[in-house]
């Protein structure tokens, strides 16, 4: 599967210099239009659905963490305390537009189940994870022997709640596996800028040190 | 050695004096004729009866700011001022004033007593017009639907249509869901606190073990006591003892008293308080018999008993908030074993399923139950902001909200403005 194809041009990302919310939040926050209702699941603290709903977004959120939750909910949010791996079943068919899992996938205990459930709860997905290909990844594997550790992902292999990293090579070919539709991909680099797409798609897996990808269900019997 | 075991003291405030508070409440009193009968489960039109209430702040001119709080079993419409028999502060006082998370400068708060309650609301302690005595027993056995039902009535003579928020918690939360099952419409947000949608066989057990102990007291005269000048105090106290630990925690209890001494070295060997636990379990009893009428404490509880919303819809839950605009924050706490976190979970994923928007936190605590009742700032910050961003989607006076929190300076303004709460 030639993940190039299947790249559509986003338009207006840039890193931001104001430091306010993250690239790759403003990246989820581009793909989805106003009037929306969305579903981010492993919300954190409540940044992304805060972005959201500054920008007239329905934002509703899950969270495994009971501090992360109830800040949430103390900043207005309406943000319930769940597992991805056994609450979202809970969730209607198509009850949202969105549902966006950022920097989540790699700590679920079942990614391929997780994915399913996100795209039948919505219409369409947003999933953005680290990238394992990244070459300081590779490099720490080849060169250092141990497991990476980055800025980003700085815990131990012992007490890293992240139990299934993937590379995007990997969850290009999950995708595929599962009949899910890519609409757009972008690798963001070590400073959060997209690398750029007239590159081929090992270019993205070795210089993107995460994707994040939105994704629609495929077509029905394929 | 007729007392070999202490009981509980008389009450120090007489039957007279709630028998007053039953009929001719200190509070406003809506009446309802027999051209307006209440429609009960039981399929019984009660009429006439009355509502007895408190309102803080002001009704705003579109009538968009009522906050109605629903009281839990032994509280009543009281929550903000002095109680007229006890005296004591009212039960949500940190809850309910200027400043304060229901932010009477903000919200017109409404409280009444339930159907069934004693403090004004027809209930087993008012007169029964027909006979012109006490009802007792003769009064017909209400439900949670009932009890919301009642207040509909009231809301319509008050000239609210629309609810901003309903909040309670305990029974007070089963009234809250019960508003949003059977009065989406009515109602713009809902906060639901330490309940559930049904109540478990534990809690009924609990509840059947008081009403035995009321039922049990030579003095209840098989709920004639009023006629017979007589008052079940030992039984409706030993009631509220066993209610009032299943209100606390184990950690709450051996932080506060441990296995110490009430007022001595040594035991007795006797069956004196010697733990002040049990001294403390007897002040509850004996103080909550002073306020409270026996035979109301059986109805309520047994309105308690037969909730289950599911059951009213075909055993499924999501069913009774299809399609509900209502915004939930359901708030558990994580010592209450009475309405555990699992129940309002149960309820969180009913209403996901119903798409609802919903929050849900759970606050860590080891107070228990009564934890809504007590200062506990992570839940003040939670009712706040999210009274807050439902106020900013309903379009309350969108300057008075800040999103900042910060507890000195509620804490100030609040005092500063006490005295001008009350209502």
């Amino acid at each position: 599967m030639a993940l190039q194809e299947q790249a559509l041009p986003l338009g207006g990302v840039a890193p931001d210099r104001t430091g306010k919310f993250r690239t790759d939040h403003l990246l989820v926050a581009e793909m989805i239009g106003r009037g929306a209702k969305v579903l981010d699941v492993g919300c954190g603290d409540g940044e992304l659905l805060q972005l959201l709903e500054s920008r007239g977004i329905d934002g509703r959120g899950i969270e495994l963490s009971r501090e992360g939750v109830n800040r949430c909910v103390a900043k207005g949010l309406a943000v319930v305390q769940g597992d991805a791996d056994t609450d979202l079943v809970n969730y209607p068919d198509d009850a949202f537009d969105y549902v966006v899992l950022s920097q989540t996938l790699q700590a679920t205990r079942q990614p391929k189940v997780v994915l399913e459930n996100l795209l039948r709860i919505g219409r369409r997905a947003i999933v953005s994870f680290p990238n394992f290909g990244f070459w300081k990844m590779r490099l720490q594997l080849l060169i250092g022997g141990h497991m990476p550790r980055t800025e980003n992902l700085p815990a131990t292999w012992y007490d890293t709640a992240n139990i299934h990293f993937c590379t995007i090579k990997d969850f290009v070919e999950l995708c595929d596996a599962i009949n899910v539709k890519m609409e757009r991909a972008v690798a963001l680099d070590l400073y959060g800028r997209p690398v750029p797409l007239n590159l081929p798609w090992w270019v993205w897996n070795m210089f993107g040190e995460q994707g994040v990808f939105l994704l629609s269900r495929g077509r029905v019997g394929k | 050695m007729t007392d070999v075991v202490p009981s509980l003291p008389s009450p120090a405030i007489h039957s007279e004096d709630r028998a007053q508070e039953a009929d001719h409440p200190a509070s406003q009193v809506v009446e309802f004729g027999m051209d307006q009968p209440l429609r009960l489960d039981c399929g019984v039109d009660l009429a006439p009866f009355q509502i007895a209430y408190q309102t803080y702040g002001q009704l705003n001119a579109d009538r968009s700011n009522a906050i109605l709080i629903c009281h839990a079993l032994t509280l009543d419409q009281h929550v903000a001022n002095s109680h007229p028999l006890t005296g004591k502060a009212g039960w949500w006082q940190i809850m309910v004033g200027p400043g304060r998370p229901l932010d009477t400068d903000k919200y017109f708060i409404i409280c009444s007593n339930v159907i069934g309650g004693c403090m004004g609301s027809t209930g087993p302690a008012s007169t029964n017009p027909a006979t012109g005595k006490v009802w007792g027993l003769d009064f017909p056995v209400v439900t949670i639907p009932d009890m919301v039902r009642a207040q509909t009535m009231l809301l319509d003579r008050l000239g609210v249509e629309t609810l901003f928020c309903v909040i309670g918690g305990s029974m007070g939360g089963m009234q809250v869901l019960q508003w949003t099952a059977a009065y989406p419409e009515r109602v713009f947000s809902a906060l639901p606190v330490a309940c559930s949608t049904r109540h478990s066989a534990q809690n009924i057990a609990f509840h059947e073990l008081g009403r035995q102990a009321v039922m049990a007291d030579p003095d209840w005269r098989g709920g004639r006591y009023f006629d017979q000048r007589t008052h079940p105090h030992r039984g409706l106290g030993v009631a509220r003892m066993a209610g009032h630990i299943t209100y606390l925690s184990d950690a709450a209890l051996h932080r506060k008293f441990g296995r110490r001494m009430q007022d001595r070295e040594l035991p007795t060997f006797s069956f004196d308080a010697d733990f002040q636990v049990e001294s403390y379990l007897r002040y509850q009893g004996s103080s909550f018999v002073e306020r409270f009428d026996a035979n109301s404490y059986l109805y309520l509880t047994r309105a308690m008993d037969y909730f289950d919303i599911a059951a009213d819809h075909g055993g499924v839950l999501a069913k009774a908030f299809a399609g509900i605009k209502t915004r939930f924050c359901v708030v558990s706490f994580t010592s209450d074993w009475l309405f555990p976190t699992s129940e309002s979970r149960a309820l969180v994923h009913a209403l996901n399923a119903s798409s609802a928007r919903v929050s849900f936190a759970e606050i860590d605590t080891d107070r228990g139950h009564d934890a809504f009742l007590l200062d506990v700032p992570e839940f003040f910050d939670i009712s706040r902001a999210f009274l807050q961003s439902a106020g900013k989607a309903r379009g309350l006076d969108s300057v008075a909200f800040s999103s900042e929190v910060d507890t000195g300076s509620r804490e100030e303004s609040a005092l500063k403005r006490k005295s001008s709460g009350g209502g």
